[in-house]
């Protein structure tokens, strides 16, 4: 009897998280839903105000798909975010992996001031430097080419990437390297061979926030390229797809789809790793 | 003779460590492996955040416009700029915005929190879906909110209407000016909302499920655990995740930029958004920079708590 109501209770508390979760829920996914039905939507259904918004009722189209395709520069939009995001983030996390172990594991003066050093341009915000990065780019003969945002993504993503890793790289035991060390391995073969296999999840944790970061990037994406044909997926869709007063919604919609399917993706194999990257890189910060 | 030929002999069999020997050796030591390893990342930081920002101070103490740099000016650009209208309407925009975006999130983000700790199924896919907006593009994603905001086929409008909350034709969001700055900020608290409920959770795990059990022990009810036990807890992660919402709040751009580019009369603008008005699209980056700088007295001031209050513990 005490059993069966006690139980009774456990489900109702579980009911009544889910009602409360519920619209936290459709709080975070319903724009996303909406942008999804929108851009299968016609367009006489797109702006007529007597339709239902939330779902179709004139049949699905993907002519605002095709439109991307044939009529913008979308997939050169992608792959030049592809190509991006790869390079800086390649390049990014072998800095950070150097950074990061040099931080975390070795001792001698002035590593104390690096660390801090590190740890406030983790904080400064992209927003602060891009007008002087924007003539520095124009100095190194960069501007309006994919170039000039493989050379400036690693200003946030190597601090972001080192501090991320400097917690992974305080995990792998002392002894072990100091084994390592005894039985005649060189230092930069300590790191290679012991080190960095056993700090695997950490820098699979960088690489995809890395890579997050970069094709999301916004501002100096918009600040620094102006050609149609440099620019990345997330600049091409939000500046090139809109045309002086007239919204095309659908492709606009469709745009956004398209150019999160990426992240998407990578995101819902990954998931673990993004929950516990983020956690690492704020609570251990 | 036979002696010296010998010791002659001698060194050259065996003069000492070779040079490549001597360098290995070199490189071996810790402090010198220790600054090589760090040197790549500091070169980088130097040229492209330390120089910048050395730059954006010299821009903001010059009369600088894009193409021309112009002649040193003292503190003229920041004189001009505390003396304009739009830039004061700025500061209250970026205090109003940050004050109740972070509020929101902080209050939303507990209580999401300790929804989400709880022992129940599909906790893992819940996650999911909770963490996306943060990790999807956010100027794409506010693409949709403005969708959802259109002036005319306005989603929300058209449900509350129809739910008999508004009446028709309901407000144009972005037109209107206080309810543009609530547009915005409801999409950055739909954003920064994840960040908050994620680490917050992290937090409560960490919680060694003893203390409750005390709590419970001593005949505490869930509110009283929640405020006596959880909450003081959760206190420096959540003073950790509140200090660097500030900065990255205070310093949005993709958002207003997206929704509204400061709009309606400047009723929305942020430091970012003007600056960039100002800097980039105006051509004096003079000024652009002055404004910029102005982030950075708030990025100073969470870096000296951070430093101060935080990071000893």
């Amino acid at each position: 009897m005490a059993i069966a109501s006690s139980r009774r209770i456990r489900h109702w508390r579980a009911a009544l998280t889910y009602v409360n979760l519920a619209p936290f829920v459709f709080f975070a996914l319903f724009p996303f839903y909406f942008m999804f039905v929108t851009s299968f939507k016609r367009n006489a259904e797109l702006y007529n105000l007597k339709s239902i918004p939330f779902w179709i009722q004139s049949g699905i189209i993907t002519d605002h798909y095709a439109f991307l395709f044939q009529r913008t520069e979308f997939l050169i939009w992608m792959k030049n975010s592809l190509v991006i995001s790869v390079i800086a983030m390649s390049v990014s996390l072998v800095i950070a992996v150097l950074a990061g172990y040099s931080l975390a594991r070795l001792r001698y003066r002035g590593v104390g001031s690096f660390g801090t050093a590190v740890f406030i341009t983790y904080l400064v915000p992209p927003t602060l430097l891009f007008l002087p990065l924007s003539q520095v780019i124009n100095w190194l003969g960069l501007s309006d080419s994919i170039w000039a945002l493989v050379v400036t993504y690693p200003t946030f993503l190597v601090p972001f990437s080192t501090w991320l890793l400097m917690g992974y790289f305080r995990t792998v035991p002392r002894e072990v390297e100091e084994c390592a060390l005894v039985d005649g391995a060189s230092r930069l073969q300590t790191l290679t061979r012991i080190v960095l296999p056993m700090a695997v999840p950490g820098i699979v944790c960088a690489a995809l926030f890395a890579f997050t970061l970069c094709w999301n990037e916004f501002i100096y994406a918009l600040t620094f390229v102006s050609q149609s044909a440099n620019k990345t997926a997330v600049v091409g869709v939000t500046a090139d797809l809109i045309r002086g007063d007239i919204y095309y919604w659908g492709s606009l919609m469709a745009g956004a789809v398209l150019a999160s399917v990426p992240i998407v993706v990578i995101y819902v194999w990954f998931l673990d790793y993004y929950v516990s990257g983020l956690t690492a890189g704020a609570v251990k910060g | 003779m036979a002696i010296s030929q010998r010791a002659l002999e001698v060194t050259r069999l065996d003069p000492g460590p070779s040079r490549l020997e001597r360098v290995r050796q070199w490189w071996e030591q810790e402090h010198v492996f220790g600054y090589g390893l760090i040197l790549p990342a500091l070169v980088l930081l130097t040229c492209l955040v330390a120089y910048p920002f050395a730059m954006a101070i010299y821009f903001s103490l010059s009369d600088y416009w894009v193409g021309s740099p112009g002649p040193f000016i003292g503190l003229a650009n920041f004189r001009e700029i505390l003396r304009n209208d739009v830039f004061r309407q700025t500061v209250q925009n970026s205090f109003v915005f940050t004050g109740i975006a972070l509020t929101l999130k902080t209050v939303l983000g507990v209580w999401l929190a300790v929804l989400l700790a709880r022992d129940i199924r599909f906790k893992r896919l819940l996650r999911g879906a909770v963490l996306l907006p943060w990790v999807i593009p956010t100027a794409l994603s506010t693409l949709g909110w403005w969708w959802m905001f259109d002036s005319l086929y306005s989603v929300v409008n058209w449900t509350a209407i129809r739910l008999g909350i508004m009446s028709a034709p309901g407000p144009n969001w972005l037109g209107q000016s206080h309810y543009a700055m609530a547009a915005v900020i409801v999409v950055n608290i739909w954003r920064g909302l994840p960040f908050f409920a994620i680490t917050v959770l992290a937090g409560l795990m960490s919680i060694p499920r003893e203390f409750y059990e005390a709590a419970e022990v001593d005949g505490a009810t869930s509110r009283q655990r929640f405020w006596h036990v959880t909450l003081p807890l959760l206190k420096p992660v959540l003073a950790v995740v509140v200090l660097f919402s500030t900065i990255f709040t205070f310093s949005d751009f993709n958002i207003v930029q997206v929704l509204t580019r400061g709009g309606p009369v400047n009723t929305t603008h942020l430091f970012a958004t003007l600056a960039y008005q100002i800097g980039l699209q105006g051509g004096n980056l003079g000024q652009g920079a002055a404004i910029s700088l102005f982030l950075f007295s708030m990025l100073a001031l969470v870096v000296f708590l951070q430093l101060r209050y935080i990071r000893k513990d």
